[in-house]
Formats: structure tokens, C-alpha cells, sequence
């Protein structure tokens, strides 16, 4: 799995830093940081979840 | 329903915690339909998920307030709805202006700043019980409990005195009535930016809020900060404490449910997300306009024809959350529920407000284990006549 995400549309919901923080963060005006980009594969569950959440759609899962 | 009249919105609850039951037939049949707004003209309902969730996060939907039109009579909401938006009153805005606001303001909210606020929020929830401790039963836990914790919370958090909190609780419910006139509705709004507009100048000190801090930056002029300081209050007094209280009212008519929790307490955070979804306290919805002429779900929508996005509906709906919809379940699924909105005007504060629920909740049961409502559930008073749903009074003992 690959992630991105698209900090111009990004709001600072804060649901992925609260839900994955080992994988999303926010920073200090809430835009998303991705800490992770390749996450190990306990947490593909959890980040489809966080993508499915994310308000403004701005996380995109590239699985491989 | 036949097929030449046009309903309206549906109001009539079949209990404390369901949704009107017309909204369920209206999205097996035709999760976009026509609906009757209160002046009589002809606008849009939706009610399923798959399409709020298109919706509210489609740019051609406006949410501007020149465009805006309550589903059910608010005579209050006539100063504001249809006019510009206030300053600061982001809720009403499209993007840029709703952009430029709201990313000052969401770095302030952000999951970890949030977090960080927990023991603070466990001291004043810790304060409030024992109080209620020391009165004994019988409580109103609206008074008591489930007020004071957000109205403290959201009054440290922009820097405004706690004690000025009777004031904004009484122009509040002022707005969120649908009893109150145009007049009345106006007169509230325009006190709270005077009493906004003070307190933000005396805000000093070591612990400056966010309404002191936004001056000093000087990126919002002052009326804009007066504006999101009124928003930010109001929501954080009206919409949290009625979250908490319907929420406890719930778990305490389920008891089945609050002894899963008590019995498991990492439930918690996923027994809050339930609680949230199940209750949708935002039970007229949210109101959106096509700027042009837009295809959606099969139906052709006229630019500037009302529409009605119905968050309580979205939020029951089976093809999203499976066929026990309609149960409170706090150990199911509950990705993707709509309580806070989507799109870009999702809740500023749902992060405050589910640390709010998570501390408040389990520390009630514990320290009240035999809690219970004091009077005949039936008697319980329900605000169906405000913007945001809960009861006005939850009177309990132990």
C-alpha cells in the first residue's frame, strides 16, 4: 500500500491523526502529515477506514 | 404517500431517540425527493447516505446563506437566512472565504491539542460529579452536568470569563428556538457580538484564548473574530450539551448497552461514535444549494432550488450501516457516520467534543454505578422545537 494525500483540500478534520496517529499527523494550522507513506500491514485495515472518514477525501490509497 | 402532493419535512418523532419514520420511507423509495418548505415552495430532501455524503462534499452545492432556507418554520432564522453571511460566520460561506476562516481556526482543534486537553477536561468533570454528589438526588443533569462541562470547556478554550456563561446560554437558545421571532433572533445575535466584542478586549493575561490570540495575529479584522468567537460558543454550548445528555438518557434506556460498557470500558470510543450516529442531535439537517443546473441521483436540480440534506436519515440508513440501522449497537461499525456533517464544513470542534464524551460518560456510570432517570421516561422533555435535538431536562438519581 502507498498512500497520499492532498494537503491543498485538506481541512485539518484531525480524523486520521486521531484514529492512525502512527500513520497521520497534523501540523501546527491541522494540515495533514503523512508520517508513514508505506505502512506495515497491521494498519491496511485501519487506513482504508481513515480514508473512507477523511471529509474532503484528500487521502488515496494505491495498493499494490 | 401519493404521488401529486409533496410533503414536508417530517418532525413527528415516534420516540425519544428515532427519527420521524417518514424519512425511513422516503429513502427506501426516493432518497432524493421533492419536498415543501414552509413558505410553500417546492425544494429537494435527500436521505440516503451514498447521496449526503455526494452532496455535502460536491463544490457545486452551495452552503452560502443568501441561498439558505430552513426545512421546518423558524421565524428566527428569517435575518439570516437569505441575507449575506455575518462576518466570521463561516457555516454560511463557500470557499474562498470559508477557507481563508476556517484554516485559521483548525490548527487550534487539531486530534492532539484535543487530546491534550483531556485532564482538564477530567478535573472539571471530576468537580461537576462531586457537586452533584454533595446536592444529592434528585439532579437535573442538564444544569448540573451536561451545560456546565462544554459551556466551561469552550469559554477557557476562547479566553471569554465563565461567569458571563447565563448570558450566552439565554441569547443562544434564543437563536436555536424555532418559538423565537425574527426580532428576538436578531436582538440575540447582536448582543452576543457586543458581549464577544468586550470580552475579547479584556482578554489579558498569561492564558489567552483563541479570540485574544486571533487579535494579536491580526489576519481576521474584528469583527470576523467576534463572529467566529459567537459561533464557537453557541456551538459549543448548545450541540455538545445536548450530545451528552440525550446520550446518557439513551444509555440509560439501554440497558443491555451501558452494562456492555461498564462491563468493557475500551468500548468507550467506539460507544461514543454509536451514541453520536444513533442520536444525530442536527436533526433538521443542512441546507445546500446548486450554483447551476446539476444531474444527481437521477434527478435533474435547478441552480438556486432548495435543498434539504437529512443527517439523522443519512446517519440510519441500512445500505451504510447494515439492516439493525435503527438499534444502538456500541460495538458496531460505525465508520463513515455523519453526525458532525462532511465535506468541508464538517464540525470544527468534533474533536472537543467526542474527548468531552469519552471523559464524561464512563466517569458518570463510575461514579453514579445506579444512576437512573427520576421521573417516567415519557415525561422526560424533549427540545423538538430547537435546531439541535435533545432534552431540556434529564432529571436523574442514584
Amino acid at each position: 500500500m502507498n498512500i497520499t494525500v492532498d494537503t491543498g483540500s485538506c481541512i485539518g478534520s484531525g480524523q486520521c491523526a486521531a484514529s492512525a496517529p502512527e500513520v497521520f499527523d497534523q501540523d501546527d494550522d491541522g494540515r495533514v502529515v503523512l508520517i508513514e507513506s508505506r505502512p506495515a500491514e497491521t494498519f491496511h485495515d485501519l487506513v482504508h477506514e481513515v480514508a473512507q472518514c477523511c471529509p474532503v477525501q484528500a487521502i488515496s490509497l494505491d495498493e499494490y | 404517500m401519493t404521488g401529486d402532493t409533496v410533503p414536508r419535512y417530517p418532525t413527528l418523532r415516534p420516540g425519544p431517540f428515532d427519527p420521524p419514520a417518514e424519512l425511513a420511507e422516503l429513502r427506501r423509495w426516493e432518497p432524493i425527493s421533492r419536498m415543501e418548505y414552509p413558505d410553500g415552495h417546492v425544494g429537494w430532501v435527500v436521505t440516503s447516505h451514498h447521496l449526503a455524503r455526494s452532496m455535502l462534499s460536491d463544490p457545486r452545492f452551495s452552503a452560502r446563506s443568501e441561498f439558505k432556507r430552513p426545512p421546518v418554520s423558524r421565524p428566527g432564522a428569517d435575518p439570516f437566512y437569505g441575507a449575506p453571511a455575518l462576518p466570521g460566520w463561516l457555516v454560511d460561506m463557500d470557499p474562498p472565504e470559508h477557507t481563508r476562516l476556517r484554516q485559521q481556526l483548525a490548527g487550534r482543534f487539531t486530534a492532539r491539542r484535543m487530546r491534550e486537553m483531556r485532564p482538564e477536561v477530567d478535573q472539571i468533570v471530576g468537580r461537576l460529579l462531586s457537586d452533584m454528589e454533595r446536592h444529592g438526588p434528585p439532579v437535573d443533569l442538564v444544569q448540573h452536568f451536561a451545560l456546565p462541562l462544554p459551556s466551561q470547556l469552550i469559554s477557557a478554550l476562547l479566553g471569554v470569563p465563565y461567569r458571563e456563561r447565563a448570558e450566552f446560554q439565554r441569547h443562544s437558545e434564543t437563536l436555536f428556538s424555532l418559538q423565537a421571532t425574527a426580532a428576538e433572533a436578531a436582538a440575540a445575535m447582536a448582543e452576543l457580538y457586543a458581549l464577544v466584542r468586550e470580552l475579547t478586549k479584556q482578554d489579558r493575561g498569561q492564558h489567552r484564548g483563541l479570540l485574544a490570540t486571533l487579535t494579536e495575529e491580526g489576519t481576521l479584522d474584528a469583527e470576523e473574530i467576534a463572529g467566529v468567537g459567537v459561533l464557537l460558543l453557541t456551538a459549543g454550548h448548545e450541540s455538545t450539551s445536548k450530545s451528552l445528555a440525550l446520550s446518557v438518557f439513551a444509555l440509560l434506556s439501554h440497558p443491555d448497552q451501558l452494562a456492555k460498557l461498564t462491563a468493557t470500558p475500551t468500548l468507550i470510543d467506539n460507544a461514543v461514535e454509536e451514541l453520536l450516529r444513533y442520536l444525530t442531535v442536527f436533526h433538521f439537517g443542512v441546507p445546500r444549494t446548486p450554483l447551476e443546473d446539476v444531474w444527481f441521483g437521477g434527478r435533474l436540480l435547478r441552480a438556486g432550488e432548495s435543498i434539504t440534506v437529512s443527517l439523522p436519515a443519512a446517519n440510519r440508513d441500512p445500505g451504510w450501516f447494515g439492516a439493525a440501522a435503527d438499534r444502538l449497537d456500541i460495538e458496531r461499525r460505525t465508520t463513515g457516520h455523519m453526525a458532525f456533517g462532511y465535506g468541508i464544513h464538517q464540525c470544527l470542534g468534533q474533536n472537543l467534543v467526542r474527548t468531552e464524551l469519552r471523559a464524561a460518560l464512563p466517569a458518570l456510570f463510575r461514579r453514579f454505578p445506579e444512576l437512573r432517570v427520576a421521573v417516567d421516561p415519557g415525561e422526560v422533555p424533549l427540545s423538538t422545537d430547537m435546531s439541535v435535538y435533545g432534552v431540556q431536562r434529564l432529571p436523574v438519581a442514584w
